[in-house]
């Protein structure tokens, strides 16, 4: 049992003690509260199929570990700013999405199409996951509580602009709006526009005005964005 | 990302259950929008929050669909760690042998 595991199960033990000052039983024995339905759930599924060697916990650490740590938006970032340095990178992140995407050394394990999408003057792209939850994990990491919700996943597609307005973009009439809708073997990243006043910024001042928001494509970049994703 | 630690657990075991082959993406993000358009359904359209519930549902779906483990054993275990934890003492790793051998003295080398 590595490190971590211990922490889950420290912490949960943690958590149940604090319910259990309302949950001591008759003999006054201080044993430990149960954990929620869905966390024993989750036990019992790990324990059966780590008995039956189907999963390594180890591996589980590793990839929880990764998530946690090593994947997100500021992936993408740095994806978004070398496109905008490097033409001839930008034309390859076009051209072939992972390949390129790779170059930074981030990848996908599971084998699914990247597509990146290139905002412009008169084009906007938009994402969503209608079905579920699809999203560019090896640049953005996991998707953020809104992205899941059933409202963004049908209003999107019916009224995006509207979505965008409630995150505070409101584009010109004349900008077509294009709307993508994720698979689990089609996953896109918007491309954002360069905004204007950033011909003096490092590739690494570039990266941090990228927010997810604009990756996804429900904000623009601008010279004082950045720092939330 | 995460709210609380079963949720990561949860993610975790449907990704490596797919790298191993046991099932496809595809067929894992098939089970999980069924799940979710099961709950709109119900009149319980998610705001996101629950959204690992349902990922969780999806997963004991694709689990017991493809005889990686029946429901009986599932129930079974989950009431064993409930067990587990109403009678491990406050402050000690609860591990699932305290209920397999609950009749047995405490093992206080932990």
């Amino acid at each position: 049992m590595s490190t971590r595991r211990r922490d889950f199960l420290a912490a949960t033990g943690a958590a149940a003690a604090e319910g259990n000052l309302h949950a001591q039983d008759s003999h006054g024995h201080d044993h430990q509260a149960v954990p929620s339905d869905p966390a024993l759930r989750v036990k019992a599924l790990e324990s059966l199929l780590v008995e039956k060697g189907l999963v390594d916990p180890a591996a589980l650490d590793a990839l929880i570990d990764t998530f946690e740590h090593k994947v997100g938006p500021r992936n993408g970032a740095r994806v978004v700013a070398r496109a905008w340095v490097d033409p001839a990178y930008k034309q390859r992140l076009l051209a072939g999405a992972a390949p390129a995407i790779a170059e930074l050394g981030y990848s996908s394990q599971h084998g699914e199409h990247m597509v990146v999408l290139e905002n412009g003057p008169k084009v906007h792209n938009l994402v969503v996951c209608t079905l579920c939850s699809c999203y560019p994990w090896p640049v953005l990491g996991l998707p953020p509580v809104w992205y899941k919700s059933a409202a963004y996943r049908s209003r999107a597609v019916i009224d995006p602009r509207g979505v965008m307005r409630e995150f505070g973009l409101e584009l010109p009439e004349d900008v077509e709006v294009r709307v993508w809708d994720s698979t689990a073997e089609l996953r896109y990243l918007v491309l954002p526009e360069r905004p204007a006043g950033t011909a003096n910024l490092s590739e690494d001042q570039l990266a941090a005005l990228v927010t997810r928001d604009a990756m996804v494509g429900v904000a623009k970049v601008t010279a004082a964005s950045g720092g939330q994703a | 990302m995460f709210a609380e630690p079963w949720q990561a657990q949860a993610f975790a075991l449907a990704v490596k259950l797919s790298e191993q082959g046991h099932f496809t993406w595809k067929e894992w993000a098939e089970t999980l929008a069924a799940e979710l358009k099961a709950a709109e359904d119900r009149g319980q359209p998610d705001d996101g929050s629950r959204y690992y519930e349902h990922w969780l549902a999806a997963l004991e779906r694709l689990v017991t669909g493809r005889g990686l483990a029946d429901r009986p054993a599932l129930l079974a275990r989950k009431d064993a760690w409930a067990d587990a934890y109403r009678h491990t003492p406050h402050g000690k790793p609860v591990v699932l042998n305290v209920v397999l051998n609950r009749d047995a003295p405490p093992d206080t080398s932990l």
